[in-house]
């Protein structure tokens, strides 16, 4: 291919409930250090959720993080934080050229719940609504925030694709550079979702909830007694570049995209149809132009609910049947899932694999559950097979929405 | 309420929404916008936490009285004034 048409990930900035950059996050992924809490919620009490504490100041006053919003602040942390990663000289980057595509879950509960409590104190009178709502609430506050703390001129707005996010972020960012509408794209996912006593009431009402004594121990895709996600807030963007730009300025290539895909299941607003994904990833598959015998780490959405991680196993025991050098993992069972951060920041955990040489580990699979038997699970602790060049990243959603990245070790 | 005792009100609502300025040199006579950095909605904070915090309200015609803090006092002491009696 073109190495105009070629795109590569430069940089990465992220904060995840155990790591606020990607080698402590790594290091944290390799030992099995998760970091999940018990969190008071409005009206729900403790439950558990996994939440960052990232240095908010580190980019903005705190005039804009007391009007912004957090899945504003934890986009500017990521965005500034892949730039200084990617070794890029921001006060020359034409910013009009820089395009920000940030995945999201949902936006808009946790700004709509805080004023709705706040009027609450004032009778439910109206007057007391905050002219600030409006500029919280819509859509685009994600990408638009990181625009003006950045000075950058170039497109953005948020791609709303529930849990698939991240990497619909990141397929946004692949398209709009072929298209040659910007240069440089900041792309990924982000998540404020644990401020919102809505989504833990809303997959507590479903059945879909986990709970566990121990905090660390609650979030367990595979295991036989999971019973449940547990809602994370975090964030991953990443700097992303056409290769001949990259080899230009000299910069240092974290992998290349080389495949992709985005389906719908056309079937259940929140059953998983393992069909659709199976034709997601060979359609990935296809567009790399590669066989599955040749992806070494599949990372795997798995939410640790009873139904959707069998659902999945399904799936990639129907593509990658015959694959001995295919090994798969989870991220999720370290911080929980963070939403439309979750395919983003699953990937980051994943791309130091191209270095270190090691597949990180699923933990808290204490039983196995025998419907989500897998060839080559890779269970607490790290594996370092022969050779590790291709990753594979699964992230879907509710209403069917399935989306597959595929990316490449860049020699 | 006295004027002085109004100005220090406002102060300590500003100090709330615009916690990255130095307040500690307001100039009473001087345009607040020209001695800090406050924009349009930092001015909507200020009459919100007025009405939330004093329960005084400031009608839209009557924003450009909050200019200074000198302003502020001339205007609204006799909002604190009657809210009391």
């Amino acid at each position: 291919m073109n190495p105009h048409s070629r795109i590569v990930i430069t940089g990465v900035g992220l904060t995840a409930p155990n790591g606020n950059d990607l080698p402590t996050f790594r290091d944290n992924l390799l030992k099995g250090i998760a970091n999940i809490q018990r969190m008071e919620t409005r009206y729900m009490g403790s439950v558990l959720a996994g939440v960052c504490n990232y240095e908010a100041t580190r980019y903005q006053k705190k005039r804009d993080l007391r009007t912004g919003t957090r899945a504003g602040s934890i986009g500017i942390y990521c965005a500034q934080e892949a730039i200084k990663n990617a070794g890029i000289n921001w006060e020359t980057t034409d910013k009009s050229r820089v395009g920000v595509y940030v995945g999201t879950t949902e936006h808009g509960n946790v700004e709509t719940e805080n004023e709705i409590f706040n009027i609450s104190q004032f009778g439910y009178d109206t007057k007391y609504w905050s002219h600030h709502h409006n500029p919280r609430t819509v859509a685009n506050n994600p990408a638009g925030e990181i625009t003006i703390n950045m000075g950058i001129t170039g497109p953005h707005y948020a791609i709303g694709a529930a849990c698939a996010a991240g990497n619909a972020g990141l397929i946004q960012a692949v398209q709009m550079l072929r298209l040659n509408e910007v240069d440089l794209a900041i792309a990924g996912g982000v998540s404020e979702s644990v401020h919102t006593f809505g989504i833990f009431a809303a997959f507590k009402s479903q059945g879909a909830l986990a709970y566990h004594d121990d905090p660390n121990k609650a979030s367990r895709p595979f295991d036989l007694a999971r019973n449940g996600i547990v809602v994370s807030e975090g964030g991953a963007l990443y700097c992303v570049e056409r290769l001949d730009d990259a080899l230009a300025r000299g910069a240092p290539i974290l992998c290349e995209i080389i495949g992709y895909a985005m389906n719908s299941d056309a079937t259940d607003t929140v059953l998983p149809n393992p069909e659709r994904q199976t034709q997601c990833m060979r359609l990935a598959l296809k567009k790399a132009g590669i066989a599955a015998q040749a992806v070494h780490i599949v990372n795997t959405h798995a939410t640790s609910t009873p139904q959707g991680d069998i659902q999945e196993v399904v799936a990639i025991n129907d593509v990658f049947a015959n694959c001995p050098d295919t090994y798969i993992n989870n991220t999720k069972s370290f911080i929980g899932h963070a939403m439309g951060a979750a395919g983003a920041l699953e990937l980051a955990g994943n791309i130091p694999a191209f270095t270190d040489g090691y597949v990180h580990p699923t933990i808290n699979v204490d039983n196995l559950d025998p419907a989500c038997k897998v060839h080559n699970l890779v269970v607490d602790k790290p594996l370092k097979p022969s050779k590790i060049d291709v990753i594979l990243n699964n992230s879907f959603g509710m209403l069917g929405i399935n989306s597959a990245l595929i990316v490449r070790k860049f020699n | 309420m006295t004027h002085e005792e109004v100005k220090q009100i406002v102060l300590d609502i500003i100090a709330e929404i615009a916690p990255d300025e130095d307040i500690s040199n307001v100039k009473p006579d001087v345009r607040l916008r020209e001695q800090l950095d406050l924009d349009s909605m930092d001015f909507l904070d200020i009459v919100m936490e007025l009405r939330k915090k004093h329960g005084i309200e400031v009608p839209e015609e009557d924003y450009t009285k909050l200019a200074s803090l000198d302003s502020c006092a001339e205007y609204l002491t006799p909002k604190f004034k009657a809210k009391a009696s």
